[in-house]
């Protein structure tokens, strides 16, 4: 059977899917793709875990695994975030040229 | 006490994530949610830098720094209608992080004789399985809106057999990985099942239906992070990641309702290899001939207009137009008219694409109109303007019960009273559908490319 812990990130996850649908199906078509690069960026949560296997005393092959999981995830938090900063920026409601 | 502190932490992250979509409700607030959610990220980061566990620092900030500096030349080089293409590496790169962590946990494990219990071992399989599939699915879907391989859905004889006889093997290896998780053979084998896997399932699908793979793999990248939630036992994977998850298939089963297919055809329906195949003039093409009209034509249709609809499509983006649409709304609305934008959920190569480029060239969003709130308002509508667009905008998909589009929730452009179409050619779209739209009585085609013609039409109406 599952041990507790398990049973308890159980829990976690299918409490959080739901608090994803609701707030999900609130973000009109016109934000899908900050929507998507945003939650890339999210995504990148994993490079908590990496970082932890990367420098945690440990065995040559998972050091490097997490170090390059670290890069990647890393990209993915950075990458991400701007992105979408960049995209927000950009829309705008009246313009001056509109009144 | 640290672990009470980081786990504190990462609820406070969880929160500010939550906050952050959650502000993406609102193009008003979006900005201030992305920062929210950047900052829950800054505190989880952080906190686990400063944890008790770390004691080797340099490696960890030399992978820091190096990615960051990936990320940040990445996200402020790269062109908006590029975005596809950059999103679809995010979510590689998502699902590669997975696969090494979880590698990485398994080495650690094994040098620490520590057998993985309960729940692990077939968190350890989702993780390789899930991410090894997103990352190279990832990269295929990249290469394929780069332009680095045909658009055109690739296959060969007994695809469905060879991809099922793989499917097993990948299932079974999963099971053998699962009885026997500290096994560094059967991982990797997995790993690369699981890399074979994410090819084989991209290169059959088509250039147009990359909206519902890039939202899929959007999808599978968050799924990842959860399962390594599971491997590390950390709930801030877990939430993460089931919040990217839960936001990549509401995305998926948006841009599938948008084509009215189900996601089985989507993945293994090779939408528009068939007719790829077909030689020009076969049967079902159409031979009548359109008219080819010139911007000053269009001028003097739009002189009279009251209210233009402009329907912006993967053309747009394609020629780069967006720039010069916003010239051409200026002269119209200048001269009195209404102007307004149909966007089409599946319109360009990703969800939201159309409203990413009309925004980056200053088209303020009230103007971008979804398609069941602009639909009932083309029979009032003097003028619309197809940019690029096809497929959204066939009248076969309402007419025509034969059509393999029928169904599809299209634009309803043919109902307005002109319509004029931009195009390079009267080649079919994309799907390699004859779009009837075209030899409509109040539509006028004008050939060329998109931005070219544009700007043709912006001098002649200014000058007219």
């Amino acid at each position: 059977m599952l041990e507790a812990p398990a049973i308890a990130a159980l829990t976690i996850l299918v409490l959080a899917l739901f608090v994803g649908v609701e707030i999900i199906s609130k973000v009109p078509p016109l934000l899908h793709t900050p929507l998507m690069s945003g939650s890339n960026a999210i995504s990148g949560i994993t490079v908590v875990g990496a970082i932890l296997l990367a420098g945690s005393e440990n065995n040559p092959l998972a050091t490097w695994l997490g170090f390059a999981a670290v890069v990647f995830a890393t990209v993915n938090v950075v990458g991400g975030f701007l992105v979408t900063n960049r995209m927000l920026a950009m829309f705008k409601k009246n313009p001056k040229s509109e009144k | 006490m640290s672990t009470t502190l980081i786990q504190f932490a990462y609820l406070v992250a969880a929160v500010l994530f939550i906050l952050g979509l959650r502000n993406l409700s609102s193009p008003r607030t979006a900005a201030l949610g992305n920062r929210m959610a950047a900052v829950g990220m800054f505190i989880a980061i952080v906190t686990t830098l400063l944890v008790q566990g770390v004691v080797d620092y340099p490696i960890v900030i030399a992978g820091i720094a190096v990615g960051s500096l990936i990320g940040a030349v990445a996200a402020t080089r790269i062109q908006m209608t590029d975005m596809p293409q950059m999103v679809a590496l995010l979510n590689g790169f998502g699902g590669a992080a997975s696969v090494l962590v979880a590698g990485a946990e398994v080495s650690s494990r094994i040098s620490a004789n520590d057998i993985p219990e309960g729940i692990v071992p077939a968190a350890i399989v989702a993780s390789v399985l899930i991410g090894g599939l997103t990352l190279t699915g990832s990269l295929i879907a990249f290469a394929k809106l780069q332009e680095l391989m045909r658009g055109a859905p690739i296959q060969y004889p007994a695809q469905q057999y060879i991809n099922a006889l793989i499917a097993m093997a990948t299932l079974v290896v999963c099971v053998l990985l699962g009885m026997d998780p500290l096994n560094l053979e059967t991982l990797a084998l997995l790993t690369g099942l699981a890399l074979l896997l994410g090819v084989l399932l991209v290169i059959p699908i088509g250039g147009a239906d990359m909206p519902v793979v890039i939202a899929l793999l959007n999808s599978y990248s968050g799924l990842a992070a959860c399962a390594t939630g599971f491997v590390l036992d950390n709930s801030a994977l877990v939430i993460s990641g089931s919040l990217v998850g839960a936001s990549g298939l509401i995305l998926t089963k948006i841009m599938c309702d948008a084509m009215n297919r189900s996601l089985a055809n989507v993945l293994f329906g090779a939408f528009g290899a068939q007719v790829a195949g077909a030689a020009p003039g076969a049967e079902g093409v159409d031979q009548r001939t359109v008219t080819a009209y010139t911007p000053l034509d269009a001028a003097v249709i739009f002189s009279n207009a009251r209210s233009v609809i402009v329907v912006p499509g993967y053309g747009m983006a394609v020629a780069q137009a967006q720039h010069a649409v916003r010239e051409l709304t200026n002269t119209l609305v200048e001269n009195g008219i209404e102007v307004n934008f149909a966007i089409h959920p599946v319109a360009g190569r990703m969800p939201g694409h159309m409203n990413v480029l009309l925004a980056e060239a200053d088209v303020p969003y009230e103007r971008l109109v979804e398609m069941d709130e602009i639909n009932p308002q083309f029979p009032e509508t003097d003028v619309a303007l197809v940019l690029g667009a096809n497929d959204v905008v066939n009248p076969a998909a309402r007419e025509d019960e034969s059509s393999p589009i029928y169904g599809m929730p299209i634009l309803e452009v043919d109902r307005a009273q002109h319509v004029f179409v931009i195009k390079r050619s009267m080649n079919p779209g994309f799907a390699g559908i004859q779009n009837p739209l075209f030899f409509k009585e109040n539509t006028m085609m004008i050939f060329g490319d998109a931005k070219k013609v544009v700007i043709e039409l912006n001098d002649a109406v200014k000058n007219y």
